[in-house]
């Protein structure tokens, strides 16, 4: 029984890659799935940071795939989630150039015998690291913002994607609905027409997910973020669930005025 | 509005000289010393180099002062656009350093700021193709026409960080309050060397998260790195907007985030000015002063 | 709260809002990116043009030029080609002689290009609303 293997990338950096895939991988453990998170971003490692889990790696990817330990002693698990949620971490003190496609694919592909679902975490950019990212996957999600840079970044991606016949589907990050009804930001809908890309989730804008992550606690552990709730729904959306995006809408006049805003 | 290709001309085009200085403005002396060679960088993605870059470049060439900005993310170019631009790039670095037209062909000049000039970055290629000690004979060449020499650095520490910083004798390492940005940026300033010299700006800090405990001070992010502290900026929302629309918001007197960097662009420049503060973003007075036309 | 009157301001008396600029510019930039990725597809397109038009007169294609060129508010097709004569027509149709050394030919703007394989933009009416603008129809 093989898992899922889906990369999550972006070309821009910064644009939310990391946090997604914790909260993503986090959300589908919740419900039950076993899941492995690989970070693809040697010399640059951040996926243990925002998972809290950075004091216990003992091994990480290179060494896996240099043959100095088993895969599995590189896996970290994340006790709060039982045996659901694991990571492969990168190694921080070598860079990209150190594994080639072929290495990646294979430690991907060991890792898919283990679990339901294989999530990596690409680095920025289009050259080797993100090879490497993408040439373990099956599959894609292109995490970008409703921001110039980031679209353009994002539609080269998405060019380099297709070229390796990798079906993707889009997460539009940070999106401010109050800047979107001003005119002073694109809306989903400007962004998803540009990439003509399928949807698959919507996360809007909070500063305090920077405390989430400072912290290591991902958002679907804590009541008191709404934003879980979101990575649940695109969680189930993965799964195959049709769900239907969320109205933002404020109520009172601007609100009402202004067609009704869209997470989830 | 003038015509510019967008398409490289065929490989039998004459071949031209690399050496050409670009036309001086009447008004401008050459410079007497050689330019300063600075780098922006973070090792991080998204934490603000190339807006940073294109609003130091404005803010520097408004002071009179002659900029070149060199947009090192081969493949994934961007500060074409953040400076509105885009539809007037016609050749690229990768142009010039394979000999298929002059530097004074490549270069495009900012209209709207008469002294800053952008070079902008292959979208067609990879990082690669770049050779090193190219990229440095090309910062040792602008120097000579130039007062400033600013690289935008890619994310990352691979081939694309390492062409940027080559021929920077300088640094300005940009860092944004979160637990990621600062390792990745710890990572960076180790691999800077001591040969380069390197400042600290702390971007998108927001004051009110800050006291609640909610975000990392400057001084949190700056016990780890331990650089001089160049500038503070604020997470203003006029950054998106000026993005939106191709004009960098060191040209807009009301706004405080351009009043920031033009504090940075005036402590570059070797002026004593005041030390650097987080603005409130979107606060009260902002909007005031926006909606009022004034300088905050 | 301040912010949201001068949208509303904005889009009441007619400023362009910075979303309607930025998704505008995008258009042209992605479009030019795609043809700076797309060598092999413009130089098919140059076959093309030359086979079709030396059905006409004869050209001098190693003088020729196709190119792309950001123009006003769209990229234009530029093709430069030297027509060294006239090629024999039917009777019934009369020609000028012409002695022109260059046809100059401003075809294909940016808004009926092929869309170099991505699937084409659904056009939607523009909502009075500042939320949710897509580049007004041309």
């Amino acid at each position: 029984m093989k898992a899922r293997r889906i990369v999550v990338t972006s070309g821009k950096g910064g644009v939310g890659k990391t946090t997604t895939t914790a909260n993503l991988g986090a959300a589908l453990a919740v419900r039950g799935k076993r899941v492995i998170l690989v970070d693809a971003d040697i010399g640059l490692r951040n996926l243990d940071l925002v998972l809290g889990v950075e004091k216990r790696i003992v091994f990480d990817l290179v060494e896996v795939v240099e043959g100095r330990c088993q895969v599995r002693q590189a896996l970290v698990r994340d006790k709060r989630f039982g045996e659901s949620l694991a990571i492969l971490p990168a190694a921080q003190t070598r860079d990209k150039t150190a594994v080639t496609e072929l290495q990646f694919a294979d430690v991907v592909n060991n890792l898919a015998e283990m679990c339901d679902y294989v999530l990596i975490d690409s680095p920025a950019g289009i050259e080797h690291g993100f090879r490497n990212a993408i040439a373990g996957a099956a599959e894609a999600i292109v995490v970008t913002t409703p921001e110039v840079s980031a679209i353009r970044d994002a539609d080269r991606v998405i060019g380099k994607l297709q070229e390796r016949g990798l079906p993707m589907r889009l997460i539009v990050n940070r999106v401010r609905p109050e800047m979107v009804r001003n005119g002073e930001m694109m809306s989903v809908d400007d962004v998803c027409d540009i990439l003509s890309a399928e949807l698959l989730g919507i996360v809007p804008d909070d500063p305090e997910v920077i405390d989430t992550t400072n912290r290591g606690v991902p958002l679907v552990l804590d009541p008191a973020q709404r934003l879980g709730a979101i990575y649940t729904k695109i969680a189930r959306r993965l799964e195959g669930e049709m769900i239907p995006f969320t109205q933002l809408g404020s109520g009172g006049f601007f609100g009402r005025l202004f067609e009704a805003l869209r997470a989830g | 509005m003038e015509t510019q290709r967008i398409v490289t001309p065929p490989v039998d085009a004459p071949q031209l000289e690399i050496h050409a200085p670009p036309a001086p403005v009447e008004s401008q002396k050459k410079p007497k010393t050689r330019g300063r060679t600075i780098v922006v960088t973070s090792g991080k993605g998204g934490v603000g180099k190339t807006t940073t870059t294109a609003n130091l470049g404005v803010a520097l060439a408004a002071r009179g002062a002659r900029v070149v900005m060199i947009d090192a993310d081969v493949g994934l170019r961007n500060l074409d656009l953040v400076l509105g631009l885009e539809s007037r790039v016609r050749y690229h670095v990768l142009d010039v350093l394979e000999g298929r037209v002059s530097l004074a062909d490549a270069l495009v000049r900012d209209k709207r700021v008469p002294t800053l000039y952008l070079l902008a970055a292959a979208q067609d290629r990879e990082k690669d193709d770049v050779a090193t000690d190219a990229m440095v004979g090309l910062v040792e060449q602008l120097r000579d026409e130039f007062d400033y020499v600013l690289i935008d650095s890619p994310a990352g520490i691979e081939m694309g960080f390492k062409n940027a910083i080559a021929g920077a004798d300088e640094a300005i390492v940009v860092c944004t309050p979160e637990v990621a940005a600062v390792r990745d940026v710890d990572r960076v300033v180790g691999l800077l060397g001591n040969r380069i010299n390197a400042q600290l700006v702390v971007n998108r800090i927001r004051p009110a998260l800050v006291r609640k405990g909610k975000m990392l001070s400057v001084e949190d992010v700056n016990a780890i790195l331990r650089l001089p502290l160049l500038g503070v900026l604020g997470d203003a929302a006029d950054v998106i907007v000026s993005t939106n629309r191709g004009e960098p918001v060191a040209l807009d007197e009301a706004s405080a985030t351009g009043a920031a960097y033009r504090a940075i662009a005036a402590r570059i420049a070797g002026e004593d000015v005041a030390a650097p503060q987080a603005a409130e973003p979107d606060g009260f007075m902002d909007k005031l002063g926006s909606f009022f036309g004034g300088r905050r | 709260m301040l912010n949201r009157v001068m949208g509303w301001f904005r889009t009441f008396f007619g400023t362009t809002s910075s979303s309607s600029v930025a998704k505008e510019r995008l258009r042209l930039v992605l479009l030019s990116d795609h043809l700076a990725l797309a060598p092999d597809v413009i130089e098919a397109m140059r076959r093309d043009i030359f086979e079709v038009i030396s059905r006409y007169v004869e050209v001098d294609e190693a003088h020729s030029d196709v190119s792309f060129e950001h123009k006003d508010e769209g990229i234009a097709m530029l093709a430069s080609i030297p027509i060294v004569s006239l090629k024999p027509r039917e009777p019934e149709e009369s020609s000028p002689k012409e002695e022109t050394s260059v046809l100059e030919t401003v075809s294909v703007n940016g808004h009926n290009s092929d869309n170099f394989g991505r699937r084409p933009r659904k056009r939607r009416r523009r909502k009075a609303s500042g939320a949710s603008q897509t580049a007004p129809a041309q």
